[in-house]
C-alpha cells in the first residue's frame, strides 16, 4: 500500500508503523504513525487520526414554568 | 385524569426544524430549505465554549496548515432532526474528513456553526489533541439515538 508523507508517496513496507487509540469521557480517538527505518522512534512522516466524537456533557435540556 | 406541565416533545424537535420563532427579529427562511452547517478545527489555545456565539478564525487551525480552508468544511446534513421519545435529537449524516491535511499545531476542537445564518454557533464539541501529518482527520459521527446524537434536547 502507497502511503503519503511528508517526503512523497511510499511503500509501506519501507516504513514503520505505529498505532494507537485513546478512550475517554469525550472521545475514541485512533491514529496511525509512520517512520523511516533509520529513525524508528524520531519524526513521524505520516500521521492520521480518526475520531468519534461524544454528543456533550451537557445537552440542552428544556423546561417550562408557570 | 390530569394534566402534566411542561414542555411538549414536538417543541424540542421542532426547535431544531425551526418551527418556531419567538423574535421579531428574525432571518428570512426559505420554506424546507436546510442550512448549511459546517464544521472547523481550533487549536489547544483557542477558548471556544458555551458563551461562543459566533464563528471566527482566532485560535482556527491555520498556520502551517496544508489542506485546511478556513471555516472548515460543510457537514452533510442528509437527515432531518429525530424524536426518541422525550429527546429531540440532530447528527450529521456523515462523517467529516480532511484528507491530506497537515496540521502541525495541535488541535482539540471542532465548532459546529450555521453558515446560512450568519455563521451562528451549534455546539463545541473536544476530543485529545492532535496533530496530523501528510494523513487523514476523520470526525466519526456518534450513533443517533436518545442522549447518544451530537446535539441532544432532553
Amino acid at each position: 500500500m502507497i502511503i503519503t508523507t511528508t517526503l512523497g508517496d511510499m511503500d509501506e513496507t519501507l516504513l514503520v508503523k505505529t498505532t494507537g487509540f485513546q478512550d475517554s469521557s469525550i472521545d475514541r480517538v485512533e491514529w496511525v504513525e509512520y517512520r523511516l527505518p533509520t529513525d524508528p522512534e524520531g519524526t513521524h512522516i505520516h500521521r492520521s487520526v480518526h475520531v468519534v466524537i461524544k454528543p456533550p456533557a451537557n445537552p440542552v435540556t428544556i423546561t417550562s414554568n408557570l | 385524569m390530569a394534566s402534566t406541565a411542561g414542555t411538549t416533545n414536538s417543541f424540542k424537535l421542532e426547535l431544531l426544524e425551526g418551527v418556531h420563532n419567538f423574535s421579531s427579529v428574525n432571518p428570512a427562511r426559505t420554506a424546507n430549505t436546510v442550512d448549511v452547517f459546517k464544521a472547523a478545527l481550533y487549536t489547544t489555545t483557542a477558548t471556544l465554549g458555551p458563551t461562543t456565539t459566533v464563528y471566527a478564525t482566532t485560535g482556527e487551525v491555520g498556520v502551517g496548515t496544508t489542506n485546511y480552508t478556513a471555516g472548515g468544511q460543510t457537514i452533510t446534513n442528509a437527515t432531518n432532526p429525530v424524536l426518541y421519545s422525550n429527546t429531540a435529537t440532530w447528527t450529521p449524516s456523515a462523517n467529516i474528513t480532511w484528507t491530506a491535511l497537515t496540521a502541525p499545531t495541535a488541535f482539540d476542537t471542532v465548532l459546529i456553526y450555521n453558515s446560512s445564518q450568519g455563521n451562528k454557533t451549534v455546539s463545541v464539541h473536544t476530543f485529545g489533541a492532535q496533530i496530523v501529518t501528510a494523513g487523514n482527520f476523520t470526525l466519526t459521527m456518534p450513533i443517533p439515538g436518545a442522549g447518544t446524537s451530537l446535539i441532544n434536547l432532553a
